[in-house]
């Protein structure tokens, strides 16, 4: 006989799970004290949000799926924001939370959550366990769904007396649903179809996207590419799917995208999209995205296909069985006038920022991160300015090598993803660019870091603003700039701060160094390179805090609800 | 798909599910959730106990209606997914009306009823209930018809349906 907490444990060993991130609380007593002899390491984090980003970032680095554990009522709701995030981006994490005891469910007990009915929205799929017996099976199905098909966060609810009950129950397998069976080969008649259009297209363009990603099929679209010679633009989750360094390679797409890559996809006779979402942040005006496009869209989510962009050609399933069915069937066509048109963007038009200028720019700092780490590191970002220059300036050859929030869009994401993704990847280098607004959103967990010794290195750009959306201020509201000074001067008149303090709070050196990191502070540009070099070899997390002009913006930039021909280049 | 006066175009889509507790929450918070919209729901058990059966009246255009069927299929708890509008079918709605009938007009309604292959479920002093059993359209026929007589309430059980083969 076990009880449920043990069957818990159990399974979550049975599922291969190494690390385990969380925090206690009354209604996970029980599961904590099994936990204390489980065969897997547990990381204490300093807040559930942090618990679900660390989860996230492991599973993006690692590719298996993430693990929390977290109390009913605010642990579930803390971790909320984390499994939203995981949801939007497609990332396998099983959340383990505990709810009060069944008899008092609905009763406003203290620490109630209905916590699937909060989490229903954000997770793949969720479970309130409701009889002991079940706990194995569900565990199963949980890893087995949040892995298959589109990858989601499933969360697994287990009220307090589930936990003590016990049973004779066990579970082997398989973890079948019948109304769950997603499609991995493609049909065939449609990959024939496509390697039709791509052998008779004259302009085609790929758009790679985090599913080459998710289904490790990096290599795969590198032989298509090599054998069609096809550009290939990679989205914001995409990036190390297609070697950035890749002469082939136009980079993002979008928004901030590179001009060749936004130039391409609106004169390309055939797209072909890769496990791709066609995120409103890439197409820009949806009628005006790919118009002389035929669009093929191969993607696990049948959902995806049609749900913004009519698909012409629409292949269901993995993009490595359907890129290895496709690889025989195209042929190396002669496209020389659309390559020398491409490549002409791509060398007029690169990804640029005054690099002669005295003063330290965030671009610059970010360029240096990628030089000194050659492309080798894991990069994890927050949402904002520097998650747009780190697209823009660091270059990804090879896949999980990019951690960020993309359709969610949390800041604060960064340093806990960051400890996640070097928890599972201890021989990796990892860097955290961060800027001064988010990092402030999850600073607690640097001690996490701290605590387990985890070289990371924390780069803050540090421009006193809440960047981006600074940027918008400027741009599109007449550069009132309401509330995204950071500062303690220059702020709006209705803040009622009186500018008399022109130092910046906190003080991040201080900041990391009452965490027990490594704290430096950077002015100069001529400091990057060594600081960097020093701190990645550093045996201990190392934050460096660059001040970087303020009034920086991101370019190109397509404005919302404009076509992606619509690129702002600078403001004048 | 049909197309009623008002030139809204109305799916049914049935949906078998899995009989859990929570499963017609998901339905209908995904629904709601990506602003889509429901005009009727039916939910009831199957010849399978663990089974249940929903229908679905749904406004929209054959793209709103492509993307409410992929999201359904994609709810774990969603076993299968029909849109009924693309195939022969069979649909009825169950209503209970209550007019308001005097002395002078009541044998009227009642002979109406009749026509409509209706049922007399109550007789009041000022009024009438009525159960109509029938396909959508002539259920509609029917509340039209009564409207002159000033209709007090009605309830109507949201269309339920099936495919012909």
């Amino acid at each position: 006989m076990r009880t449920g907490a043990q069957c818990t444990i159990d399974a979550l060993a049975d599922a291969g799970v190494k690390t385990v991130f969380g925090l206690p609380g009354g209604t996970v007593l029980d599961l904590f004290a099994r936990l204390y002899h489980a065969p897997f390491e547990f990381i204490l984090v300093r807040h559930e949000q942090g618990a679900a980003h660390m989860a996230d970032g492991y599973a993006r680095a690692t590719g298996r799926p993430g693990c929390c554990i977290v109390t009913s009522g605010p642990g579930a709701t803390n971790a909320v924001t984390g499994l939203a995030t995981a949801n939007m981006d497609g990332i396998p994490m099983v959340c383990i939370s505990g709810q009060v005891a069944s008899h008092m469910i609905g009763n406003d007990a203290f620490q109630e959550a209905d916590t699937v009915g909060i989490t229903r929205a954000v997770t793949k799929h969720n479970y309130l366990v409701k009889n002991v017996d079940d706990i194995p099976r569900i565990i199963a199905e949980a890893f087995e769904i949040c892995q298959s098909g589109r990858p989601g966060p499933v969360l697994v609810d287990i009220p307090k007396d589930i936990q003590q009950k016990k049973t004779e129950a066990t579970f082997s397998g398989p973890a079948e649903r019948r109304g769950y069976k997603p499609r991995y080969e493609g049909a065939p008649e449609q990959i024939a179809a496509l390697a039709k259009a791509i052998n008779a297209a004259r302009k085609p363009v790929i758009l790679a996207g985090a599913g080459v990603i998710h289904a490790n099929a990096a290599p795969e679209l590198l032989a298509l590419v090599e054998k069609t010679q096809i550009p290939v633009t990679t989205t914001l989750l995409g990036l190390g799917g297609f070697p950035d360094t890749h002469p082939l390679a136009l980079r993002m797409p979008g928004m901030h995208g590179s001009v060749a890559a936004n130039n391409a996809i609106s004169e390309c006779d055939l797209l072909v999209s890769i496990g791709a979402r066609f995120d409103d942040r890439v197409t820009g005006k949806v009628s005006h995205f790919a118009p002389h496009a035929i669009k093929a869209h191969i993607d696990i989510d049948p959902s995806a296909i049609s749900k913004s962009i009519r698909a012409d050609i629409p292949v269901v399933g993995h993009a490595k069985p359907i890129l290895q069915a496709l690889l025989p069937l195209v042929e190396p066509v002669d496209r020389k006038a659309w390559l020398a048109h491409v490549a002409e963007w791509q060398t007029k038009q690169p990804f640029d920022y005054d690099r002669n200028t005295p003063e330290l720019l965030a671009q610059y700092v970010i360029e240096q991160v990628s030089e000194v780490t050659r492309g080798e590191a894991i990069i994890a970002t927050d949402v904002g300015q520097h998650q747009m220059w780190t697209a823009q300036f660091c270059k990804f050859v090879r896949p999980r090598s990019f951690v960020s929030s993309g359709g969610l869009g949390t800041m604060g994401f960064g340093l806990p993803a960051a400890i996640g993704a070097q928890l599972g990847c201890r021989d990796r280098k990892v860097v955290a660019i961060v800027g001064d607004g988010s990092i402030q959103m999850n600073f607690q967990e640097l001690v996490v870091a701290v605590e387990h010794d985890l070289p990371i290195v924390v780069v803050i750009l540090n421009n006193g603003y809440l960047g981006m959306v600074r940027q918008w201020q400027e741009m599109f509201y007449k550069s009132e700039y309401s509330a995204v000074r950071l500062a303690q001067d220059g702020r709006a008149a209705n803040e009622r701060m009186a500018p008399k303090r022109p130092e910046y709070r906190p003080d991040f050196v201080k900041l990391a160094e009452a965490h027990g990191a490594i704290g430096m502070r950077l002015t100069q540009k001529q400091e990057v390179a060594t600081a960097l070099r020093t701190a990645l070899s550093s045996k201990k997390p190392v934050v460096i805090e660059c001040i970087v002009k303020p009034d920086e913006n991101v370019y190109p930039m397509v404005p919302p609800g404009a076509s992606l021909t619509e690129m702002i280049h600078k403001l004048v | 798909m049909s197309k009623h006066e008002d030139g809204i175009h109305r799916h049914i889509i049935t949906a078998l599910v899995e009989n859990q507790p929570g499963v017609l929450a998901r339905v209908i918070g995904l629904i709601s959730g990506r602003g889509y919209n429901i005009e009727s729901l039916n939910v009831g058990p199957t010849q399978d106990p663990t089974i249940s059966r929903l229908t679905m009246q749904v406004p929209g255009d054959d793209r709103v209606l492509e993307q409410v069927t992929k999201q359904l299929v994609k709810l774990i708890d969603v076993v299968k997914v029909t849109d009924l509008t693309q195939e022969a079918f069979l649909n009825r709605e169950c209503i209970l009306v209550k007019v308001a009938a005097s002395r002078e007009n009541r044998s009227e309604i009642i002979e109406l009823a009749g026509v409509f292959g209706g049922t007399i479920v109550s007789v009041q002093a000022e009024a009438l209930v009525i159960q109509i059993v029938g396909e959508q359209d002539h259920v509609g026929d029917f509340m039209e018809l009564m409207k002159p007589f000033r209709i007090l309430d009605v309830s109507r059980s949201g269309v339920i349906a099936m495919a012909k083969e």
